[in-house]
């Protein structure tokens, strides 16, 4: 397969997310918090989820089953901020790179264009376009977060981990003589993590392991999106039920039947 | 006839108010077309089919498709110039113009699909070396710069202009070094050519579209390259003949349409051998790599059955690919046709699959598929661009010695 995968650097320091699909109840504060902080402007047309803007999105899964063995499950997806990004090395006036300390797949919107080969990479549906004007309610925009720039019209967006909000602990560490490469668990959560009522949501540094992620990250029932392309997502998933977990990758017939077979 | 002096010494053309008239009808496409855009560029692309799962459409399709197409610019002009084959200069004219009009028009488009339109110099400013995207638009614009040089020689054939020595002398010094614009336009068309086909096959995150390869280069970027001048021929010679059935003339002689014919059928033929071995190597050992089977890339009720393969690679590809190598058949005027049009048809398709069909499959398992549906404004605008090239295509069958055989087809 293409050499496009091995465009990647080495951090120290790893965001990540693990998230408890068990634990999420679908009620979408994630969303509504994402929304919020991220001056993301209110749908044109709320039905629309196609032309809908959000970073973070929850889908809901199923087992398929008939009642009373039928299950649903609640899946956040924010960006995957992978280690091996599809997006980044698409795009044709790196409007989308993957070089800071920390790993987020950074997103510059002067500089994007709005060609939307990046939206065409992403398996995730990570990335969303701006298709019309931002229009805030009148008197919302003093609502607006003053740390993260608006969008306009014509440019592709997507979850940067709240960046703002890491730019402003290494900041804080700086200021108080502490390493920025080793922050404490709560300097740095991005909003969705900190809106979750369940705790569902654990964000940290996957490298560090003071921070919960890195040890949830390799539980026996963590699992990644769509690991077999080989994107390497920094998000985790977590669920003791088995047929959420096969939900994450698409499996063969006969890959089915030895994993049962293992089980 | 008030423009008779304009047109070509010995050649027959219509009245000027029934061209007129075929221009109003061509101008009048074009008016919706520019409804569409100004539509389109007042409102953001929120007025048009695409969203977030098809950032790509009928646009992408569309450029793509003529791109290829219009590949019989720089394949005749390699085939002319390079490789000496006399007999095209009775065509050459003709297929640097499709090429000009082709590229151009893609550019038009391009213009539309892009967010930022204002911004897209910023691929020379900040190019990706690494994005099969950056090296399109180099090679795109460049290629673009070649054709223009290309055509102006041919416009300097005019009767009126002609009489002028500077530009009979410019015109002169123009032919004297196309075969250096013929190779450079090789050069850049063969490598963009590919890049379109790369920019899918890198999409690693995409299981219907990534491919292995050679090197950096995926194998849909060798693929992309082989159906282009495949198709070009063909499709110029198509044109030309429509133009005849217009025109009520003889304009190129048959044995250069089976000539063309038998060019395009014997690079079909190696394409389609490669394309079949790509997409078996690719349902048995790209698609289970990644968990996927190969039924699971085809949708009939979302529109995306496996029909379109077949219908791609047999009905448009090996059976094409047989009537034009077999004389007999290339050389019954109806079939050589109908085997062209099937060419030409199955290049459109392909250029749609790997664009659409891409993006309406569902990669994450608990995901659904999406049909995408073009609007107006997209419709408009492609049929804006078709307009205005026909309108030029006139300007330039009315104004211009395009055919050197013309006259003597024509007694």
């Amino acid at each position: 397969m293409s050499d496009m995968k091995q465009i990647h650097h080495d951090f120290e320091v790893k965001w990540g997310m693990a998230i408890d699909i068990d634990k999420c109840t679908g009620c979408g504060a994630c969303m509504v918090a994402c929304q919020a902080e991220n001056n993301i402007p209110p749908a044109k047309d709320p039905f629309d989820r196609l032309r809908d803007v959000h970073w973070i999105y929850v889908y809901k899964l199923n087992n398929g089953r008939e009642f009373p063995d039928n299950d649903v499950a609640y899946l956040p997806r924010p960006c995957m901020q992978c280690e091996h990004p599809t997006c980044v090395s698409v795009c044709p006036v790196i409007a989308t790179t993957k070089e800071e300390e920390g790993g987020i797949v950074s997103q510059i919107y002067p500089r994007c264009i709005g060609c939307r080969y990046c939206i065409a990479a992403c398996p995730y549906h990570s990335r969303v376009f701006n298709w019309f004007d931002p229009v805030w309610p009148e008197g919302m925009e003093k609502t607006l977060t003053p740390y993260v720039s608006v969008r306009p019209r014509g440019v592709v967006e997507k979850c940067t981990f709240c960046h703002h909000r890491y730019q402003k602990a290494k900041e804080e560490a700086y200021y108080q003589g502490k390493n920025h490469k080793d922050l404490e668990e709560s300097a740095y959560q991005p909003a969705c993590a900190e809106a979750c009522p369940t705790g569902a949501i654990v964000f940290g540094d996957l490298n560090n392991p003071k921070h919960q992620v890195s040890k949830l990250a390799k539980s026996k029932y963590a699992f990644r999106l769509l690991e077999k392309l080989g994107t390497e997502p920094k998000v985790y998933y977590l669920s003791q039920r088995e047929w959420v977990r096969r939900q994450g990758d698409h499996q063969l017939e006969q890959e089915n039947k030895e994993e049962v077979k293992e089980s | 006839m008030k423009d008779a002096k304009y047109i070509p010494e010995g050649a027959e053309r219509c009245s000027l108010p029934k061209f007129i008239i075929w221009l109003g009808a061509m101008a009048l496409i074009g008016v919706v077309g520019i409804i569409a855009s100004i539509n389109i560029f007042w409102n953001g692309l929120g007025v048009t089919g695409l969203n977030n799962y098809f950032g790509f459409g009928l646009w992408i399709t569309f450029d793509l498709a003529v791109i290829a197409l219009g590949a019989g610019a720089f394949f005749s002009g390699f085939l002319k110039y390079i490789l000496k084959i006399d007999q095209l200069k009775n065509i050459i004219n003709l297929a640097v113009i499709l090429g000009f009009l082709c590229y151009a028009g893609a550019m038009v488009i391009l213009a539309h699909e892009v967010g930022q339109p204002l911004r897209a110099w910023f691929g020379y400013w900040h190019p990706n070396v690494h994005s099969m995207l950056t090296e399109v638009i180099f090679c795109i614009t460049c290629y673009l710069i070649v054709l223009t040089i290309e055509f102006i020689p041919i416009i300097l054939e005019n009767r009126q202009i002609k009489k002028f020595n500077f530009f009979d002398h410019l015109a002169h010094n123009f032919h004297i070094y196309m075969p250096l614009f013929a190779a450079v336009g090789t050069f850049l068309s063969f490598f963009h050519q590919g890049s379109l086909g790369g920019m899918y096959g890198v999409l690693f995150g995409r299981p219907f579209a990534v491919r292995g390869g050679f090197f950096i280069w995926p194998w849909t970027f060798f693929l992309f390259i082989l159906s282009a001048i495949a198709s070009g021929p063909v499709f110029t010679m198509l044109i030309a003949t429509l133009m005849e059935k217009l025109t009520g003339k003889r304009l190129v002689d048959f044995n250069l349409k089976s000539l063309l014919g038998k060019i395009s059928g014997f690079l079909l033929a190696i394409y389609i051998f490669f394309k079949i071995f790509d997409t078996w190597a690719w349902a048995n050992g790209l698609l289970p790599k990644m968990g996927f089977t190969f039924d699971e890339m085809f949708n009939q009720d979302a529109g995306y059955g496996k029909w379109l393969l077949w219908f791609e690679i047999g009905i448009c590809g090996i059976l094409p690919a047989i009537m034009l190598i077999i004389p007999r058949i290339r050389n019954v005027a109806g079939l050589l046709y109908i085997a062209s049009i099937l060419t030409c048809l199955g290049v459109i398709v392909n250029r749609f699959v790997f664009t659409v069909q891409t993006l309406a499959i569902p990669v994450m398992p608990f995901d659904n598929w999406y049909t995408y549906i073009p609007s107006w404004t997209e419709w408009a605008t492609s049929a804006m661009v078709v307009a205005f090239s026909a309108i030029v295509v006139s300007l330039a069958y009315r104004y211009l010695p395009l055919f050197p055989r013309e006259n003597k087809l024509n007694p």
